[in-house]
């Protein structure tokens, strides 16, 4: 119970410093980005009374309210849901662009990072077991592959898998001509299609760190005195492998999973930005060359905080699959 | 010197050497000539891009560009991470907690998306202060590792004794722990220096970096606005890549091999050949 109550206090704490961060940017930048948004703004059409509020409230204005107050309209304007309009994709709110792009980034990355992470650790498995092996010589390819930037594998990839020998879309995320987005057959195969080359790149680029930890954790489990113990009862090969020195060895790879996941994340959205992949990163791009403040924040926000949930339900996993760390605390 | 650090070493002395001597060798790289995009040969060791800039010269100066960022970020990153690691577990208590706490919701808060953020409110920027971003969303990961050896190094027998003898606090910290932590610091800077590269590039890659300035990352950007893709201009935008692929995995190569003269289990060594050893002895 302290452990769970510990780690929701950190994840609160950590909820309002991202909040608090996503208030204090604009503010302390140079430049004033609501005058810009609201005269950019301005030319597609009328601004409304509330409009410029729930701007102003997200960015910050030149009125003589205090710092405090304005921290509270921020608060208050965020649990309302109101992130103020767009202007990259005028006139749609921010918080409809986001409900729109959330659900293909989540389900790209989402997918990508469990097959990775599942691919990854029985790989690295297999090679801490067998050091030396052939497959314990597959690590310094997985890790050249590594620091590869994703941006440009994807570039490499959409170059000989998509222009020199046409296998796969150029772009987008499902076909626009033929189908209609829905719950249909079409659609799902047009999906799958279109998020392969993508999903690819992030597997790739990212397998090679799930390998190596879990490698080098088989390597230091190996050499525990119960491990020793196992062998000694004579237990089988695959039961001292599974239950005894992989169930072990896997809990640093999945408390090391927030460094990761902000890494791919990170990752995923200039991916998306080669694929033109009609997810959050590519909002964020085209907010950016906007100059679409009020969409860029939004992003920001919802990416922290999916990050911040990923990992609260990770450290709650750990929590059921570790005693020890309930112990301790 | 085993041969991943021989290997590692190499490649990157390369790289650098490439970085520092190149720039001086070539000519301009910015030179618009009336060629178009020319594949390698004629004079052009890695062809030109589409206004008939010299490649070659484009990633010399580039090699210099992202291994200034890469060196003045993993700077950054060792003196903060140092300072909220090492110094936060040393003291202990409540300032440990305060660090600690600080350190994860860092951590927590993903680095990238919070570079774009900051970076599209500035539109002039120096190259300098794309390494200080960098630097502040980066640090986290590497002040955790340091806290935790930190720890079990302070409560070891022989600190206590130092504490015990009446040593000065900071005569602890700077002869007694520190130099126990040196491998460890070492491959956080490189490792620093790789995240520093390839996060630069991926700014760069998106028209965010530094104004004016040469890195990997901004010649992707030029030969993907370009369409060299498209065009199959492959000498344009393979080599940058290609030359961030190789300076990380020599970086790597050096990583490891730090990484095992500070852990020695994991030698590469065949279970069969490890039990083969202790029945000998």
């Amino acid at each position: 119970m302290r452990y769970l109550l510990r780690k929701l206090v950190f994840y609160v704490a950590a909820l309002w410093a991202a909040l608090t961060l996503n208030f204090l940017i604009p503010r302390l930048m140079p430049g004033n980005p609501v005058d810009l948004m609201l005269s950019k703004l301005a030319t597609k059409g009328p601004v409304t009374p509330t409009t410029r509020a729930a701007i102003e409230a997200l960015l910050g204005t030149d009125t003589h309210s205090s710092l405090w107050a304005q921290y509270w309209t921020y608060l208050h304007q965020l649990v309302s849901g109101n992130l103020g309009t767009s202007i990259a994709y005028f006139p749609e709110p921010v918080s409809q662009v986001i409900g729109q792009t959330l659900p293909w980034t989540v389900g790209l990355i989402g997918l990508a990072t469990v097959i990775s992470f599942a691919v990854g650790i029985l790989l690295g498995r297999a090679a801490g077991w067998r050091r030396g092996s052939w497959i314990d010589n597959l690590i310094p390819v997985t890790t050249m592959l590594q620091s590869v930037p994703y941006f440009w594998l994807a570039l490499l990839l959409l170059f000989l898998l998509g222009s020199t020998w046409p296998v796969f879309p150029l772009n987008g995320g499902y076909d626009v001509y033929s189908v209609t987005p829905g719950w249909n057959l079409p659609f799902a195969q047009s999906v799958v299609y279109h998020g392969a080359l993508p999903a690819l790149t992030i597997v790739i680029s990212s397998i090679g760190g799930w390998m190596l930890g879990m490698r080098n954790m088989m390597v230091s489990t190996l050499s525990e005195d119960f491990v020793v113990t196992a062998e000694a009862k004579g237990l089988t090969p695959r039961r001292i492998r599974s239950r005894y020195v992989a169930r072990n060895a896997i809990l640093p790879s999945i408390s090391g999973f927030a460094i990761s996941l902000g890494f791919v994340v990170a990752g995923s959205i200039v991916t998306e930005a080669v694929f033109t992949y009609p997810g959050i990163g590519s909002a964020l791009l085209l907010a950016v060359g906007n100059n679409d403040y009020a969409l860029m924040q939004g992003v920001f926000l919802i990416i922290t905080l999916a990050v911040l949930g990923a990992n609260l339900l990770v450290d709650l996993l750990y929590g059921v699959i570790d005693p020890r760390t309930r112990a301790r605390s | 010197m085993t041969l991943k650090l021989a290997v590692g070493l190499g490649i990157a002395g390369i790289i650098v050497v490439f970085g520092v001597v190149g720039p001086l060798l070539v000519g301009n790289p910015s030179t618009v000539r009336d060629l178009g995009l020319t594949g390698p040969g004629n004079g052009f060791l890695l062809g030109t891009t589409q206004t008939g800039q010299d490649v070659f010269a484009q990633l010399a100066y580039a090699t210099r560009g992202s291994l200034i960022i890469g060196v003045v970020v993993g700077a950054l990153t060792l003196l903060l991470s140092s300072f909220f690691g090492i110094v936060g577990a040393f003291v202990g208590g409540w300032a440990d907690e305060a660090f600690s706490l600080f350190t994860n919701i860092m951590l927590v808060i993903p680095g990238l998306p919070l570079v774009i953020l900051i970076s599209s409110y500035v539109p002039n920027k120096s190259i300098w202060l794309v390494a200080a971003v960098l630097a502040i969303t980066s640090w986290a990961g590497s002040a955790r590792v340091l806290r935790g050896f930190t720890l079990s190094v302070r409560s070891r027998d022989y600190v206590l004794a130092a504490r015990i003898s009446g040593e000065k606090r900071w005569r602890i910290l700077f002869v007694e722990i520190l130099p126990n932590l040196i491998p460890l610091l070492a491959s956080q800077v490189v490792f620093a220096v790789i995240f520093a590269i390839l996060g630069e590039a991926g700014l760069s890659f998106l028209g965010l970096g530094a104004s004016g300035s040469f890195t990997w990352g901004t010649m992707l950007f030029y030969a993907q606005n370009g369409l060299a893709l498209r065009l199959g201009a492959w000498w344009w935008f393979a080599p940058p890549g290609l030359a961030i692929a190789l300076f990380g995995a020599a970086l790597s190569l050096i990583n490891f091999s730090i990484d095992e003269i500070i852990n020695p289990k994991l030698r590469s060594q065949t279970r069969a050949e490890r039990n083969k050893w202790s029945v000998k002895s």
